[in-house]
């Protein structure tokens, strides 16, 4: 089976993966005992009103129909009406996906290349002082919850020395610097959350090709060790390295959430929550359907990477 | 990934380092504090003691009061105790569901463990905390719904390194020389893979129950968790968050609680793996 | 005085660290001296040190072993006071290291080409324009399909024995001093090895390279060596030239290696053939079976196999890798279900898999695996391992067990203490022992010896090998012995099976099976043997001319 087979089943897996999720998603969200109209009209509603309000809703149709419906109008750009605040939640959804974009973007860009480099540092002296150090902080870091990290951030840079804010407001139309403020402790949080697991990771994937009798075929005929890093160890170092990576977006969503909540700051976690607490059904539905689109497609990406970075399958015998 | 070198618990003591000793007293004093919080709580969780918010140490408070003037350590008692024992019973849970069925499917191999593991696929593909949310949000955070659900969404990690466990395992020789023997798959699992896979899988269980509290702890946090009244660690932090803008350090102690006990757990099980030389398979 | 040797080594010491820190040694007081264009080999079991030392000679060591004393005399620099910078340069350009497993040792991301002609492009030795057509000429020194394009490739897209020759090229490319060929043939198919061998030795003839071969099989080294250094635990044996060792040994050690060598018995031994029964039919037999893998049946492991096998007697079944030769043993007792055909016992037509059997089938025919290592459950006492199968068969009582346990033990001539041990505690030989144990242990009519002294050294193996024919003796039971060594099959079968690719090609009593005229494929199998004798390899040579490449 040729490469291009090859990704193009994994693209249509990707699709019939992304179907079931929106389908358990629907479900997921249905299966309230008492249902959207008691949600809406609270206890004192009459069955008159209540039967109206589910005529309105179409909330009489069979599951599947309501499925489809729902289905179809996500993917054609019309989310609904939050139960909330009555309004469509395409107006708010704008702000808050670039303010999560805005987030999670800065903090991948940090987070993603600092952790490849700790980890090629400390696979290059396993055991020395250095990866000692290292391992140890990420060990505590992986262990700690991430309102911890949070917490302690304010407690020092917001509370005692008070330099930058607590909350992380962030309007539209804010200029650079004002982003930069606002986002150091947020974006500083998450990156210690993400970076603990997917330096560990990277170090174990390294020492692991470094460790392989190739690696001491490249040592016996002499190639300095830079080289053997870079040349050798490194082609086969991405297939492992990009799937750490990939797995470590899950910790960054749910990072994403407990710090955007912590934080205060306008982003689709919060949003997530907020709307959870409140029973919002609608927009828990477009939430968790933006998140987990986003994991799956961040997966389905790590694997393709994989199936083209295997020359076994690049070049068949 | 490598099963453990066989070893009995004498020679493993005789491998503690201090830093091992160190986090198994934490952790022995949680499960103490956590067993006997009703005992030695100096006041019972809810009690009201002052009008003070955030009251400095003093008075009878050990580490002051909350937002409501509860007092602090009592109620950091009880919130280990229900952290913990929520925790536990979830880490039971979904181990017990994921390894049997890890096992299982790497044993039966060919159809049967092509359909279980496509189908435990299709529940990772879900970031943990959506379907947390999606439960929540549907089902309401009882006690009952938070232990189901996140036991449920464990034992599927659970259930990944079970069965890659089981798949180094089950291709060794003296399986199938077992297999030719005659005899039947669970009498395989229980007496021919399991004691070879019981050191990875006890690091597991350490790794798991870390990950337990961290993901009830969060919720809390969220407020989809345990609810008020009553005192769960991240519940504790989501309440006093207020505190830190008042110069107030209550949000810290719950959340130094749970570092406390998860930091140990985790080094344990690192000394743990790298005394007996065993390895897990990529963690999730 | 000049010293005119390649590489003088004295008094080498090397230890291994221990896991409580105290140093283990693992190579003592090791001397010896190559001149140039000549070829040493260092032969030994396993764990005699002679990787150690061969590894020591380019000065390195693996990671938890240290070189402790001794001097690395090449050509006049001690490499061992060398610093590791001054050593690395050394490395690949002055001594060159052939690897025993090619496949492990390319890196599978990088182009051949790029990998071989690596060394001297960094090293500056030459341009990249240079190294390409030296390696071309090398490859076709080497007799390697397509030269000018067979650096293109990837190390998957070519075989294992190519593998090894295009590692012997990235070795000689930058005209070493000194090549150390790491066991190189090992790891080939018996009719690939000759070929290989064949052209090292060319190689190094024309390019008047020095040598060091590791091997632990005497004769392969026979046809390529000058001198001959025995080592056992870490300690000279005896050194000598090659015709001295392998015409007139002197040590006792050196003797046990020669007699246990691979090599073909000088005479059929005359197998008494057992007493045969009234039985009308064999003891076992195999009828047209046919076996596939893959989803659609792509892959025909077994093609319209037909065999029997008598009570008491042993079925040699040979052939190389691919031959199918592992799927019959396990198509025999039930673990894999054949597509066609079936398979009989006793008269008696046995289910295709091990599930439909019942108790009595299943006792009947046992299998004993390559691996003693895997084959054993690292938890289990050797006492439950052997306890197991008398429960399971025979529903003994716990004293009955532990009674007939301490006789399964005798009968493999182990003390009767050893139930209490588990396998780590246990040799590799003891391991097997116990292997052969569980499947006695159940009072089989059938044994099916899955390679189960090829993994073993050489004289461990005559041992297990002496045991099996003592056991078939006293006990009456019948083997289905597989192996991919015909020198160890012709001891010990009654009668021969050969397969290739999945069909049997030749079968037979023993001695009509090795008499010529043989069929052409067990005619290229016994000819592939290395015969005890220097000139051994060239007379082959010689007669097979342009035919060496068939096994490609």
């Amino acid at each position: 089976m040729n490469l291009v087979t090859l990704i193009a089943k994994r693209l249509l897996i990707g699709l019939g993966i992304l179907l079931v999720v929106s389908l358990l998603v629907f479900v997921g969200t249905e299966i309230l005992p008492g249902d959207v109209a008691n949600a809406i009209l609270g206890q004192g509603a009459t069955p008159e009103l209540l039967a109206n309000v589910r005529e309105r809703l179409g909330l009489n149709d069979p599951a599947y129909i309501r499925y489809f419906r729902w289905l179809a109008g996500m993917l054609t750009g019309d989310f609904g009406t939050s139960l909330v605040n009555g309004r469509p939640i395409s107006e708010q959804l704008g702000e808050r996906v670039y303010n999560t974009a805005l987030l999670a973007g800065t903090t991948a860009a940090i987070a993603v290349p600092l952790a490849v480099c700790l980890g090629l540092i400390c696979a290059l002296k396993p055991n020395g002082l250095v990866d000692r150090m290292i391992s140890t902080l990420s060990l505590t870091l992986i262990s700690v919850p991430d309102f911890l990290v949070g917490i302690v951030l304010v407690s020092i840079f917001a509370v005692t020395l008070g330099w930058l804010p607590a909350i992380a407001n962030l309007r539209p139309g804010a200029d650079i610097a004002t982003i930069a403020r606002v986002l150091v402790l947020p974006v500083t949080a998450l990156v210690f959350t993400v970076l603990a697991h997917m330096v560990r990771m990277t170090r174990t994937s390294i020492l692991g090709v470094l460790a392989s009798p190739a690696t001491e075929m490249a040592i016996l005929k002499g190639v300095p060790r830079t080289r053997i890093l870079l040349v050798h160890a490194l082609p086969n170092a991405i297939a492992p390295i990009i799937n750490v990576i990939a797995l470590n977006m899950a910790y960054l969503i749910s990072g994403i959430v407990v710090i955007e909540t912590m934080f205060n700051f306008s982003g689709l976690g919060r949003l997530a929550v907020q709307a959870v607490a409140t029973r919002d059904i609608p927009v828990v539905q477009l939430t968790a359907m933006i998140f987990c689109t986003v994991y799956v497609l961040l997966n389905l990406l790590a694997d393709i990477v994989s199936i083209a970075a295997n020359p076994r399958l690049r070049y068949p015998k | 990934m490598s099963t453990a070198e066989p070893t009995g618990l004498r020679r493993l003591a005789s491998e503690l380092t201090p830093t091992a000793i160190v986090c198994l007293a934490v952790i022995a004093l949680a499960a103490f504090i956590a067993i006997f919080a009703p005992v030695i709580a100096p006041y019972d969780e809810g009690t009201i003691l002052t009008n003070e918010s955030f009251a400095s140490p003093g008075n009878g408070m050990l580490l002051g009061s909350d937002y409501l003037g509860r007092d602090i350590a009592s109620r950091l008692g009880f919130g280990i105790r229900t952290t913990l024992s929520v925790a536990l019973s979830i880490s039971v849970i979904a181990f017990l569901i994921g390894s049997a069925l890890g096992f299982f499917a790497a044993i039966m191999g060919g159809w049967t463990d092509t359909l279980v593991s496509r189908t435990i696929d299709a529940l990772i593909s879900f970031p943990a905390i959506m379907i947390a949310l999606i439960v929540v949000s549907s089902l309401g955070s009882s006690f009952l719904v938070l232990i189901v659900t996140v036991a449920i969404i464990d034992s599927t990690r659970v259930f990944r390194v079970a069965r890659a466990l089981g798949m180094d395992i089950v291709v060794q020789d003296y399986i199938e020389a077992a297999r030719v023997r005659g005899e039947g798959i669970w009498w395989i699992i229980w007496h021919e893979l399991l004691p070879n896979a019981l050191g990875p899988l006890a690091a597991e269980f350490g790794i798991r129950f870390t990950y337990a509290i961290l993901f009830v702890s969060a919720l809390s946090f969220l407020g989809l968790g345990v609810q008020p009244p009553h005192s769960d660690l991240g519940l504790m932090v989501k309440e006093n968050m207020q505190g830190l803008l008042y110069g107030s350090f209550s949000p810290l102690y719950p959340a130094l609680a749970i570092a406390m006990v998860t930091v140990s757990t985790n080094i344990l099980v690192d000394w743990y793996l790298k005394s007996t030389g065993a390895s897990l398979p990529e963690e999730l | 005085m000049v010293d005119s040797t390649i590489l003088r080594v004295s008094d080498l010491n090397v230890a291994a660290r221990a896991p409580d820190g105290s140093m283990l040694p693992i190579v003592s007081d090791i001397s010896f001296a190559i001149e140039p264009g000549k070829v040493l080999a260092l032969i030994g079991e396993s764990g005699s040190g002679k990787t150690t030392i061969s590894l020591a000679a380019m000065g390195y060591a693996r990671p938890g072993c240290v070189i402790t004393g001794g001097i690395v005399d090449l050509a006049g620099t001690d490499i061992l006071s060398l610093d590791f910078p001054a050593r690395r340069k050394l490395r690949g350009s002055d001594i060159a290291y052939v690897a025993q497993s090619a496949a492990a040792s390319f890196n599978a991301a990088l182009r051949l080409d790029l990998q071989v002609t690596e060394t001297p492009i960094i090293k500056g030795l030459m341009s990249a324009a240079e190294a390409h057509d030296k390696a071309v000429s090398l490859y076709r020194q080497l007799d390697l399909p397509d030269p000018e394009t067979i650096g293109q490739r990837y190390p998957h897209q070519v075989s294992g024995g190519q593998l090894q020759r295009l590692m012997a090229a990235m070795a000689m490319i930058c005209d070493p001093k000194l090549l150390i060929l790491d066991e190189p043939t090992t790891a080939l198919d018996v009719t690939t090895q000759i070929e290989v061998l064949h052209a090292f030795k060319k190689l190094i003839r024309e390019r008047g390279t020095s040598a060091i071969y590791v091997s632990h099989d005497l004769a392969v080294v026979a046809q390529i060596a000058d001198h001959i250094l025995v080592l056992k635990d870490g300690r000279m044996v005896e050194y000598a030239d090659v015709e001295q060792i392998v015409h007139a040994p002197r040590e006792a050690y050196t003797r046990e290696l020669l007699a246990a060598a691979h090599i073909l018995p000088k005479s059929i031994p005359a197998k008494k053939p057992a007493p045969l029964s009234a039985r009308q039919h064999p003891l076992l037999k195999v009828d047209k079976v046919t076996a596939a893998f893959g989803r659609n049946a792509e892959f025909i492991a077994l093609k319209d196999v037909s065999l029997e096998l008598a009570e008491a007697r042993t079925l040699g079944v040979i052939g190389e890798s691919g031959s199918g030769k592992t799927t019959l043993g396990r198509v025999i007792c039930g673990l894999k279900a054949p597509l066609r055909g079936q398979v009989t016992l006793d008269g008696q037509v046995l289910a295709p898999e091990i599930q439909q059997r019942d108790r009595d089938q299943l006792r009947s025919i046992q299998f004993a695996f390559q691996m003693a290592e895997t084959a054993l459950n690292p938890r289990h006492t050797v006492g439950k391992i052997l306890g197991r199968p008398l429960q399971f068969y025979f529903n003994l009582s716990g004293a009955e067990t532990a009674r007939r346990v301490g006789e399964l033990l005798e009968l493999v001539e182990m003390p009767a203490s050893y139930a209490r041990r588990l396998p780590r505690e246990l040799s590799g030989g003891q391991r097997q022992r116990v292997n052969l144990a569980r499947a006695l242990a159940a009072e089989p009519r059938v044994v099916i010896c899955d390679e189960i002294t090829s993994a073993l050294d050489t004289i461990v193996a005559q041992a297990i090998l002496q045991l099996l024919d003592d056991l078939q003796q006293r006990l009456k039971v019948a083997y289905v012995f597989i192996s991919h060594d015909i020198s160890t099959v012709a001891q010990i079968s009654h009668d021969i099976a050969v397969m290739r690719n999945g069909a049997i090609v030749a079968n037979g009593p023993t001695a009509d099976i090795l008499k010529p005229p043989h069929h052409e494929y067990t005619e290229l199998l016994l000819s592939s043997v290395p015969e005890m004798r220097t000139d051994w390899l060239d007379d082959v040579t010689r007669s097979r001319g342009n035919g060496l490449k068939v096994a490609q």
